[in-house]
Order: C-alpha cells, then structure tokens, then sequence
C-alpha cells in the first residue's frame, strides 16, 4: 500500500482549506472504521486546529495519517505552522484563555476530544500539534 | 447565496444543504438580518440537519444569528443538530446557551407558534 493512500495533507490558507482539511481526514477515518461520533469528533478537532493555524499563523498544514500498531489503530492529525510560537503553552491550554476574542476553547476542547495530545512550540519558529484518536 | 432562505408563512426557513465556508455563515447571518425586515418575518428557522460538523466558528456565527434575529424582534429556532454533532460540540466545550434549538423542522415550526403566539401574533397556520 503506499504511502499517500495512508496520508492526507491539507495547506490551509483560507477559510476553504479547513473545509478540505476536514473532509478528507474524515475520509482516512471512515476508511479506518470509526463510528459517526468519532468521525464527527475528527472532523471538528480538524477544523479547530485548522482554525487555530490560520488564526495565529496565517498559515500553515493538516497533515492526517495512519497509525497501525500490533495493539491499535488509530488516526494522528497533526497541524503545523511556522508561525510566531506560542510562549506559554501551559496557558494556552487553559479553557478560556484566548489572545484573539474567540471563546478560548480550540486547543483544550480539542484535547479533551482526542485520546492522545501534544503540543511543541518555539517562539518565532512555530508551533506543532499533534493528536489521536485510537479505534475502539 | 448557498443557503436557500424559503418564506413560510411569517417564518422565514433556511435550509443548509452542505457543509458551509466562514464567508458563507456570515453571508446567511447577513442575508436573515435583513430578510426579517423585507418580509416582516416573526421567526427564523435554521435547519443544520445536514452538517456534520458544528465547530466553534459556526457556533459563534449561530448565536450572533440568534441575537441580531431577536434584537430585530423576531425569533430564531436552530433545528436539525445531529447527535454525533452535538456529541462533539459538548466535547468541545460549545452549548448554544441562549439559542433555542429543535429536534427537526417539525417541532421547529411548532417552537415558532407558541413563541410568536405568546407575543400577539396570529401563529402560522399549517
């Protein structure tokens, strides 16, 4: 099987991209066998980090893929940017806090939504997230 | 416009078919402002049956539906959530507080005619 089939990777540039984005890693996740909620769970922490990466960053790129272990399967979305950094990334994931007027829940909401979560950050380099969602 | 806005009665029904850009909430927002104007509309419905996501933007853009509705003194009703959808909005973390919502078009339309009812209107004869 190659490699693309498994990976799907999305540059987000406008308010379109999010919508690919999250199509197409629901695609990768219907394909994995999740439920609707999972699937709906996917497609909006998608959109959220989507969001998130336009937001701060301008821009930058989904990139979903298959993870397939003895034990489990899952789906990793994994939203990167070269954007200004995020220097407290403990208060970031704080509900409520928000440096933009939004409602401050992308992040943790999206943590609270996926099973695995990480978030790596340098100021003026950028930031990545990385989450998954393992197959029940 | 990608959202069809039909006028029932004094109800206007806008019926999304498909998953919808930012530009395009805020389009339909705008678009129901000013058409509870043109057609002194008493309600508005939004029927969200066919998304599958509600995320945090269109959440936002729902409320803000609901209050520029109100503040133009009719009511809004957000029918058609699905329960996978609202599954991930209580994940994230977005309750809709203050917006009315129903279960299907159906109990929207009968939302709308007790609340319209309640403030004098003549409700919307089925």
């Amino acid at each position: 099987m190659s490699l693309t089939k498994n990976e799907v990777r999305v540059g987000i540039r406008t308010d379109s991209d999010i919508l690919a984005a999250r199509q197409q890693g629901r695609e990768l996740g219907e394909r994995l066998g999740f439920g609707p909620s999972d699937l709906a769970v996917i497609a909006t922490a998608i959109s959220e980090l989507a969001r998130n990466l336009l937001l701060y960053a301008k821009n930058g790129s989904i990139i979903c893929w298959i993870i397939d272990t003895e034990s489990k399967k899952g789906i990793v979305i994994q939203a990167t940017d070269e954007g200004p950094g995020i220097r407290d990334t403990e208060a970031v994931m704080r509900d409520g806090y928000s440096t933009s007027g939004g409602l401050g829940l992308g992040l943790p909401g999206v943590r609270r939504m996926m099973d695995e979560f990480a978030i790596v950050s340098h100021e003026g380099r950028g930031t990545t997230v990385t989450a998954i969602k393992w197959v029940k | 416009m990608l959202v069809p806005i039909l006028k029932q009665g004094p109800y206007l029904i806008a019926s999304v078919q498909s998953a919808l850009r930012d530009v395009d909430l805020i389009e339909l927002r705008d678009a129901l402002t000013e058409q509870v104007g043109t057609y002194r509309s008493r309600g508005v419905i939004v029927d969200v049956t066919a998304l599958d996501v509600l995320d945090s933007f269109a959440c936002r853009t729902l409320s803000e539906i609901a209050n520029m509705i109100r503040l133009r003194g009719a009511q809004t009703v957000i029918v058609g959530i699905q329960p996978e959808v609202a599954f991930s909005m209580v994940q994230l973390g977005l309750k809709l507080e203050g917006v009315a919502t129903a279960l299907d078009l159906e109990e929207g339309l009968e939302y709308m005619n007790h609340r319209t009812k309640r403030i004098g209107h003549v409700p919307y004869e089925k």
